[in-house]
């Protein structure tokens, strides 16, 4: 009786050890968040004094003068992320859908593999690529037809006009979107790949055709998971930095038009962290680097939020 | 139990074999499935019952390697014929699987998604059919004032009743039903019984099932297979208490299965 007392005091000693370190573990996480934010609310301080809510609305950006606005990088990333999303996720649907659904067995995974390799080409790469092969194509043969066809197009014609140098906002979000799509597919393939055989065939069996199977039923029962792949798509977008400053340009001037060449945050912090000098230029890219920060985390509630409204629509909040 | 009505055959199977890549899963299998009965496919796992329950709708087909050779006349129509259009081919005969497959959406939405692929409903029209369904499929009461919420929050045994709702909502003239209550506790086994005997007024009733007891109480014709053959078929009652065969007559004393 004894030993055994004592072995189940070790244990549940052992126990209470397991808990605290998973719980540490657990609240790091937390910790290092909030002094990832304290550490940037900190560095932008002189910044905002020194500019205040002006800094959002200002697309002037003079080291020379020390006048800042972050309205070029802001436009640039959202603009590049939303293009790259609006291309990656119908076109990583259609991978997905036609790898777990359509494709023959002896295809399925050398696909599957060359959508994982591409994941995993360094962005620099994909920057070369882009700057050497992708923008003089782009530059000769698909701008011209975007001037000609949906610059002429009444509303959204000043989206659309511009010089044919290739180098451009949405050249950066085209290869941002080639960038996401292994990230948005593989997911999306992996989430439809768990979906219940008997669910599908529920639907088949109702004769149902395989868009309508995977549009209204294998999509819903996986949008968890597939609002997480795009999400995570999203994120790389936001945040990547070197292919976007091989291609948008780098230049600090605020136009309407996704030809002419942009800023995106992270390429501004990438390309100018090096010759910032004086207090309120660094600090004017920390608050930068808060901005990104922040608009990441509206992201992410916006799709928390998306995902609640799909729940309650389809009946589980009512 | 009706032996003694006179039968109108709505399914005939002639010589239908079916593979599994090289693997013959049914061999040449011949039988009537006669209209607005219940026919029963009994057997031990593997004898080839839900294989050839699948076969009348070519559920098959979604998977490359198997097929299927022979007749399946569905009125006279060979529904394993190429030309056949699958689409039209599955409204016609409804399927209801092992576990309850609720999609995910309102139990509204849950019976009117067969009927939208192949009708155009104003919406007036659209709520009748699904209290029509609901209440064919006995749930109406139990649901007529939760329609918008999801169909995945029901129990096991009305999941199972959504589903045979939203297989009827499309106005099959055949229902499929393969192994329906393998996954529900016995009163709302009880309760899917039932409804098979209601339903047998209107619709061509195939079911698949493990339990014997079950396929005595709710069919009017049992089939026996075994490892793909059909042994032996008739009216369930002479099958059941006078069996040609001496294999039926072990499995369904239990002696063996």
């Amino acid at each position: 009786m004894h030993t055994l007392d004592t072995r189940l005091k070790r244990q549940n000693l052992l126990d209470i050890l397991f808990r605290s370190i998973t719980r540490l573990s657990a609240f790091a996480v937390l910790a290092l968040l909030i002094g990832i934010i304290i550490t940037l609310i900190i560095g932008s301080i002189p910044a905002i004094q020194a500019f205040g809510f002006g800094f959002l609305t200002s697309s002037e950006w003079n080291p020379v003068t020390e006048q800042f606005g972050a309205l070029v990088p802001i436009f640039g990333t959202v603009a590049t992320a939303t293009i790259a999303l609006l291309i990656a996720i119908p076109v990583s649907f259609g991978i997905a859908l036609f790898l777990t659904e359509l494709s023959p067995q002896w295809l399925r995974r050398p696909l599957g593999i060359a959508i994982e390799l591409l994941a995993g080409i360094p962005s620099i790469i994909y920057g070369m690529w882009g700057l050497f092969v992708f923008v003089p194509l782009f530059a000769e043969h698909v701008e011209p037809w975007i001037n000609e066809h949906l610059g002429t197009l009444p509303l959204i014609s000043p989206l659309f006009t511009g010089p044919n140098m290739g180098i451009s906002v949405l050249a950066a979000g085209i290869i941002l979107a080639i960038m996401v799509i292994p990230f948005i597919a593989s997911v999306m393939r992996d989430v439809f790949d768990v979906v219940p055989s008997l669910l599908k065939e529920s639907a088949y069996g109702l004769g149902a055709t395989t868009w309508e199977v995977m549009y209204q039923v294998v999509l819903p029962y996986t949008k968890i998971g597939v609002v997480g792949g795009i999400m995570l798509g999203l994120g790389r977008a936001l945040g990547e930095t070197m292919a976007v400053t091989f291609i948008i340009g780098n230049a600090h001037r605020l136009s309407a038009s996704l030809l002419e060449p942009g800023n995106s945050i992270s390429s501004a912090l990438a390309n100018e962290f090096t010759e910032a000098v004086g207090d309120l230029y660094t600090s004017a890219l920390i608050e930068l680097g808060l901005i990104l920060f922040f608009i990441t985390f509206v992201v992410l509630s916006i799709a928390r939020f998306m995902l609640f409204k799909l729940a309650q629509r389809e009946g589980r909040g009512a | 139990m009706n032996a003694e009505q006179t039968v109108t055959p709505k399914l005939i199977v002639k010589n239908l074999n079916f593979y599994y890549g090289a693997d013959r899963a049914l061999k040449d299998i011949n039988l009537t499935i006669p209209e607005k009965m219940v026919t029963a496919f009994i057997g031990p796992s593997g004898c080839g019952k839900s294989t050839l329950l699948r076969t009348f709708n070519r559920m098959y087909q979604l998977y490359p390697k198997q097929r299927a050779e022979g007749e399946i006349l569905l009125d006279g129509q060979n529904l394993l014929d190429k030309k056949q259009d699958l689409n039209k081919l599955r409204a016609k005969i409804g399927m209801v699987f092992q576990k309850p497959t609720p999609f995910p959406m309102s139990i509204y939405d849950n019976i009117a998604f067969g009927v939208k692929l192949y009708e155009n409903l104003s919406s007036r029209d659209m709520a009748e059919r699904v209290e029509w369904a609901l209440k064919k499929a006995a749930l109406w009461n139990e649901v007529k004032d939760k329609l918008k919420q999801s169909g995945t929050g029901l129990s096991g045994g009305q999941q199972q009743r959504l589903c045979i709702a939203r297989a009827i909502a499309v106005k099959p003239q055949v229902l499929l039903l393969d192994e329906p209550t393998s996954a529900l506790d016995p009163i709302s086994t009880a309760h899917i019984e039932k409804l098979v005997d209601e339903l047998k007024k209107e619709f061509t009733i195939v079911i698949v099932t493990h339990n014997m007891q079950q396929a005595a109480r709710v069919s009017d014709f049992t089939a026996y297979m075994y490892l793909g053959d059909l042994i032996e078929f008739g009216d369930t009652s002479t099958v059941f208490t006078n069996p040609k065969r001496k294999e039926t007559e072990d499995y369904i004393t239990g002696r063996f299965g």
